[in-house]
């Protein structure tokens, strides 16, 4: 299967896009018309019609070019997106391997990785990439292992380290993150860097998780869909960069809110590494426009509901309480007050 | 964003003595000294034999193995780190004073290879707090108010409660980043 | 839902080590690598056995980055329930076997400035993995190994020249060489982590010796290999399946409940992970704790059980299964 990658911006001119074949494949968050934090992990396994979101474990699609340009820029802009603690070289390679297997196996006319003992081959067409190396040996890359091959990867890295009963953020490639920072973050444990996150921890949604994830075992990954919404599709969202993209939210009119406003979704999978029994938290985003989610009926009845409904704290945490009205208001005229089926797939 | 009160802020469980602990490090900034006075008079003084204790300000009034005075908060980290490289095994590290000097001995001590858990640590003295702006990376010291003025940048900061113990500082996110200019003036907050 | 990953393997390769020991090397029969995994990881081996199928945790000891084959080395016990016995006596090369993912409930903590294991008997299993891992990465460990005479000790000699006589220290009960824990944690630097692997009482005693020297918690690792103890024979009712099942002398529950047809969940069978935590709906007898894991306030509720070791002395338990 060819993707045709496209040419675009995530920034100044914002000239990003969703073919419509990339619509459909979007992994909306909803599977009813209200939402609440819950711990909804599930087996990361292939699911969905052809073609969706969940066909490939580490998903490639038409925005992977210009997304992976997008992040050279941030990293020049600003290096401390990449950071990995020094004892988590094990958890490097363990994150360099699963990468470069998983898009090799999914996307063979796009990837290839050949391995002859440590001595390892890789092909990345898209990017014009070949490279030879020693696996294990740093000094054999441009990169550290981690920078290295999420340089190639879309979506965020997080390699948490398993110790003391608890888990530990300590290496991280973030430069499409919904407003956190890994140079802040970077050596919490799960309690700490889910801190700022209200209401779940009252649930006890975090300490079911963790308990989970503690018994997370390979060969086992888990999903999970979180969302979120950003004006323009900007994909560097970052805190330490709010003064840029803060007064994006002010900008939001009745005229443009198709255009301008995007729902924001990251399909989080969690996998156990084997070399250094940590686990790497890839968090793969996802934009929509407003204008592109409403060419699905079920999914524009259904996003009315939830933003209409959605819960104050939530509104606040996640940024939307500015453009929420106008946004709910150009919603409505999409939803006819039919019943929508409960899941996320598109009728 | 704009959240205050959330569930990241370090909390100080008290200095309780470790009776198995072989010897004990202790480093208090002023009215820190009284967390150690409690102690004393909690589970008596037999612990001081096997103790080196470390201030900034008067040293406590206890005879202990070893007591030691420094002019500054980073003179004694320098003597900290030193305590520290020399440990062994089985020494017990308790901490006491502002949070600002408690993140910053921390921050010694996890860098010298001391599991924080194992940590004891009580908070004396004013709350006011060390801040790292988000924007610039730049971290100000005895932060009283929220919002405060970064001290580098100049930004107008609101203080969250997310706290990172590596860089032993609260988190400081501009305020009016959606509208410049509407800041809110600076309200005392941690006296 | 269940997705099976486990693979089926046969046996390459029986090799007695010593006195009531033997490695055993696994090759998968799909002719696919093996899964790399953690040094301190553990399987677990599906032999059947006539009309019982046993599941029991073994070590790892092969290489971790080796996919060839994998390796596990078993002691003979006195009173084996069954699995050891079968091992040593049954398994004949060739035969199949089904093996679990590797499961890792005993890992090093890779921030630590010097390792410090301490093995006793057929404990050295878990240190061989790590010490190849660790070797590979430059990491600075050293090990102390107890074994009761040296016929009986299994890789002793191995190691010492693998390793050097510097890193690799060996104590044999029977000339009266042991283990001088209290001097060996003494001195040592901070950032020092410590490994025991052996008997429970081995186990107990390095550990609240440490524990009295000023160590906390979190430079202390253990694992045990605790197996299921017997008792009287009593049945169990779950709920949620609408059987009701016979929880045999030698037979752990979760081992009655599996060979009932029924999936539960578990990971260390050895009653340490806390994956097979079951709530008792109803009991007429007295549960009897035998893990690790649970809380004293829950253990007193009466309301959990850690079904892969702990049993009921009485007639009938319910549960939530």
């Amino acid at each position: 299967m060819n993707i045709v990658f496209k040419n675009e911006t995530f920034r100044d001119k914002f000239t990003f896009r969703n073919s419509p074949e990339n619509i459909k494949r979007f992994p909306f968050p909803f599977h009813e018309d209200k939402y609440m934090y819950a711990v909804n992990m599930e087996p990361h396994v292939p699911a969905g019609p052809k073609g969706f979101a969940y066909e490939h474990m580490i998903d490639v699609d038409e925005h992977y070019v210009s997304e992976m340009q997008d992040r050279a820029l941030v990293l020049k802009e600003d290096p401390l997106r990449c950071q990995a603690l020094p004892h988590m070289m094990a958890g490097q390679w363990d994150t360099l391997e699963l990468l470069m297997e998983q898009q090799a196996a999914g996307y063979p006319e796009h990837f290839s990785l050949t391995k002859n003992g440590d001595q390892w081959h890789w092909i990345n067409r898209p990017l014009g990439i070949d490279q030879k190396f020693t696996f294990g040996d740093a000094s054999t890359l441009p990169y550290e292992p981690m920078e290295y091959i999420t340089r190639q990867a879309q979506g965020d890295f997080c390699i948490v380290d398993q110790r003391d009963g608890n888990l530990w953020m300590d290496a991280g490639m973030v430069t499409t993150q919904a407003d956190w920072s890994l140079d802040f973050d970077i050596g919490m444990n799960f309690m700490e860097w889910h801190g700022p996150v209200p209401l779940a921890h009252q649930l006890g949604v975090f300490d079911r998780a963790l308990k989970f994830l503690l018994n997370l075992q390979q060969g086992k990954p888990v999903r999970r869909l979180n969302w979120t919404m950003t004006i323009n599709p900007r994909l560097d969202t970052s805190p330490e960069n709010y003064p840029k993209w803060g007064t994006d939210r002010m900008t939001v009119t009745p005229e443009n809110v198709g255009d301008k406003v995007h729902l924001r979704c990251e399909l989080q999978s969690l996998w156990r590494l084997p070399r250094s029994n940590a686990i790497l938290f890839v968090i793969r985003c996802y934009l929509l426009k407003m204008e592109e989610l409403v060419t699905v009926p079920k999914w524009a009845r259904r996003f009315h509901r939830v933003l209409r409904d959605l819960p104050p704290e939530l509104v606040d945490y996640k940024g939307l309480t500015r453009f929420r009205p106008t946004t709910v208001e150009w919603l409505s005229k999409f939803d006819d007050g039919k019943p929508t089926s409960p899941g996320i797939f598109p009728e | 964003m704009l959240v205050q009160g959330i569930k990241s802020r370090p909390v100080y469980t008290g200095l309780a003595i470790d009776q198995h602990a072989r010897r004990h490090l202790f480093a208090l900034e002023c009215e820190g000294v009284e967390a150690l006075q409690t102690q004393v008079k909690s589970v008596g003084p037999a612990f001081l034999k096997t103790s080196d204790i470390l201030c900034v300000g008067p040293l406590p009034k206890v005879e202990a193995e070893y007591m030691w005075s420094a002019p500054t908060i980073a003179v004694l980290l320098n003597r900290l780190r030193v305590n520290l490289t020399n440990a062994k095994m089985g020494t017990r590290l308790y901490l006491s004073g502002t949070e600002g000097f408690i993140g910053q001995t921390m921050k010694v001590a996890l860098e010298q290879n001391i599991d924080f858990n194992s940590i004891r640590t009580e908070h004396r003295g004013s709350t006011a707090r060390r801040v790292q702006c988000v924007h610039c990376k730049g971290i100000t010291d005895d932060v009283k108010t929220s919002p405060y003025t970064c001290t580098h940048c100049g930004l107008s900061l609101l203080v969250r409660d997310h706290y990172s113990r590596r860089l032993a500082a609260f988190q400081g996110v501009c305020i009016d980043a959606e509208e410049p200019g509407t800041a809110p003036p600076p309200v005392e907050m941690f006296p | 839902m269940t997705i099976n990953t486990e693979m089926d393997v046969r046996v390459a390769k029986i090799t007695p080590v010593a006195e009531k020991v033997k490695r055993f090397r696994f090759e998968r029969m799909d002719g696919k690598l093996f899964p790399v995994f953690s040094g301190g990881a553990h399987v677990v081996v599906a032999m059947r056995d006539g009309d019982i199928l046993r599941r029991n945790p073994y070590s790892l000891m092969s290489s971790p980055h080796d996919q060839s084959a994998y390796e596990i080395s078993v002691l003979r016990v006195e009173h084996s329930r069954g699995g050891s016995a079968f091992l040593h006596e049954k398994l004949k090369l060739g035969d199949m076997v089904t093996i679990s993912q590797p499961i890792n409930l005993f890992p090093y903590d890779v921030r630590g400035r010097k390792h410090i294991f301490l093995a006793g008997g057929i404990g050295i299993t878990p240190f061989m993995a790590m010490m190849d891992q660790m070797s590979r990465e430059g990491s600075n460990f050293e090990l102390h190994y107890a074994v009761r005479d040296r016929k009986h000790g299994a890789y002793w000699q191995e190691l010492t020249d693998r390793y050097g006589a510097h890193r690799v220290k060996i104590y044999v009960d029977a000339e009266k060489l042991f283990i001088p824990v209290d001097a060996l944690l003494a001195n040592q630097p901070l950032g020092t982590h410590l490994y025991v692997c052996g008997p429970s009482g081995m186990i107990d005693g390095v550990l609240g010796k440490a524990t009295a020297l000023g160590w906390p918690k979190q430079n202390l690792h253990s694992e045990r290999f605790l197996a299921p103890p017997p008792g009287n024979v009593f049945k169990a009712k779950l709920k949620r399946s609408n059987k009701t099942i016979t929880v045999g002398t030698h037979q752990s529950i979760l081992e009655a409940v599996e060979a009932a047809g029924i999936d539960a969940p578990y990971l260390c069978r050895g009653g340490a992970c806390g994956q097979c935590e079951t709530s008792v709906l109803g009991c007429r007898g007295e549960i009897e704790h035998h893990d690790i894991f649970l809380e004293p306030d829950d253990r007193n509720s009466g309301n959990k059980i850690m079904i892969c070791v702990s049993r009921l002395k009485g007639d009938e338990i319910t549960l939530d299964l």
